[in-house]
């Protein structure tokens, strides 16, 4: 199953936020499962719109991803799905 | 023994100072290195909300109903499923200020938010709404009414609740200007006559203002006051009309903060900024102009500011009156308080990072 790493920044706002797996499908499908296993998270990637934030970034096999406005990008069975923040200053 | 309770939001946190008999007795910092950039607390049941606009995650709503001891989220206003423009689907940019309802409706809470959008909820920021009227008011659709200043799209920053009919509702918003509701959000009517717009070619356009800040005295509802993108302007007939009260000399004119007496509906605090272009204090001296004849004349209130090399803005929100206590914040971090209406400042903090918001609190 694809695997999900995420930025230790998140880990102040959850916790118990841990390298997990997730279902086959689409970065929509893998964030809509991250919200069910931590209620909440999916506001801090996306905004209310459904976009993912400017200043968070998705990365499959190390690429980030296409879209970001549907996240249509599709995640396969050996992929690793990194969750980080941009940087930037501040 | 006075207790108050000043609550400081700054582009780091939320710092709380606890002040009694004029000295700082304790300080509490909540939210450390997060954006604060709206703080409201609830007169009727003594909540703290706050908005984070964090610079990742996006703006989140935090409120505490034991003065800081514990914390909860609550849901943010959402756009979803309207459009800022056609084919432009709408986002949450910023909330800018929330207001209670009237004292008869408890549950009563209005936001105003970036890109223009005012929020309703009835069931206590358990859900909120968009208030469609307003939304779809006509000149909102319009580029040369309703415009970003300063940001890329308009805020509502104000929201003024009539404390004798909670149905009679202004709000400010920069920029397209002050709109007034009767009838509880149903209806929104431009309220901008004798406002001045220098920045379009018809300054006195019925929308296109930019009211930096709106206040309407407690004690006498039909007097409100605005510092204005253009001067300082009084209202005296519940915004049907707007008097241009800037200083006659030149001084005060332009700036952001405001406050006014909840009572005495003649005077009025602002902190003069020289000119649009500079954002600096006139002088590089740091300065409080105050009125107590309604903006007849205006003098300085400013013993104990610093008079020289002094680069300080204060932002629309960091200006506040309450219970005796004045109290103002800088982008550059330094936070300053009066008991004496400004007669003699006292500094209670050169160390703090930008300041966005203030707001009082009494001590539970």
């Amino acid at each position: 199953m694809p695997r999900v790493k995420f930025t230790s920044a998140l880990k102040r706002f959850f916790p118990n936020l841990t390298e997990t797996t997730v279902p086959s499908g689409n970065i929509g499908e893998v964030l809509q499962k991250l919200e069910s296993d931590y209620p909440g998270i999916l506001h801090y990637l996306v905004d209310d719109a459904g976009v993912l934030r400017k200043h968070v970034n998705i990365f499959i096999r190390g690429e980030l991803i296409k879209d970001r406005q549907e996240l249509s990008d599709r995640v396969s069975e050996q992929d690793e799905i990194m969750i980080m923040q941009a940087l930037s200053g501040g | 023994m006075a207790v108050h309770q000043l609550l400081v939001g700054t582009s780091k946190g939320l710092v709380v100072y606890e002040l009694t008999d004029r000295q700082v007795t304790a300080v509490q910092v909540f939210f450390t290195g997060i954006p604060v950039s709206m703080i409201f607390v609830d007169e009727r049941n003594g909540t703290w909300w706050v908005s984070l606009a964090h610079r990742h995650w996006g703006e989140k709503l935090h409120y505490s109903t034991d003065q800081g001891k514990t914390w909860e989220v609550a849901d943010i206003p959402s756009y979803r499923g309207y459009e800022y423009r056609p084919g432009k689907p709408a986002s949450l940019r910023k909330i800018w200020v929330m207001q209670q309802g009237g004292t008869d409706r408890l549950n009563e809470l209005w936001v105003g938010t970036e890109p223009g959008g005012l929020f309703y909820s009835d069931d206590y920021g358990k859900s909120f709404r968009l208030n469609e009227a307003l939304w779809n008011h006509p000149s909102r659709l319009d580029d040369q009414q309703w415009f970003g200043t300063g940001k890329d799209y308009p805020f509502i920053h104000s929201i003024q609740v009539d404390p004798r009919d909670s149905n009679h509702i202004y709000i400010g918003i920069s920029s397209a200007g002050v709109f007034e509701t009767t009838d509880g959000g149903h209806h929104w009517i431009p309220r901008n006559r004798g406002l001045i717009a220098a920045y379009l070619p018809n300054e006195t356009t019925d929308v296109g203002h930019d009211p930096h800040h709106l206040l309407l005295c407690r004690q006498q509802p039909d007097v409100l006051w605005q510092q204005n993108h253009c001067g300082i302007f009084k209202s005296i007939d519940g915004a049907q009309s707007w008097i241009n009260v800037s200083g006659q000399s030149g001084w005060p004119v332009y700036g952001f903060a405001l406050a006014i007496d909840d009572s005495d509906p003649n005077r009025a605090w602002v902190v003069p900024a020289e000119s649009d272009l500079s954002r600096i204090p006139a002088g590089l001296s740091l300065q409080v102009a105050y009125t107590r004849d309604g903006g007849t004349t205006w003098h300085s209130v400013s013993q104990g500011l610093p008079e020289r090399h002094c680069f300080d803005l204060v932002l629309r929100q960091a200006l506040e009156r309450k219970n005796n206590l004045i109290a103002f914040g800088t982008n550059n971090g330094n936070l300053y308080c009066s008991f004496d209406d400004g007669g003699d400042w006292i500094t209670l903090s050169n160390n703090l990072s930008p300041v966005f918001v203030l707001a009082c609190s009494k001590k539970a």
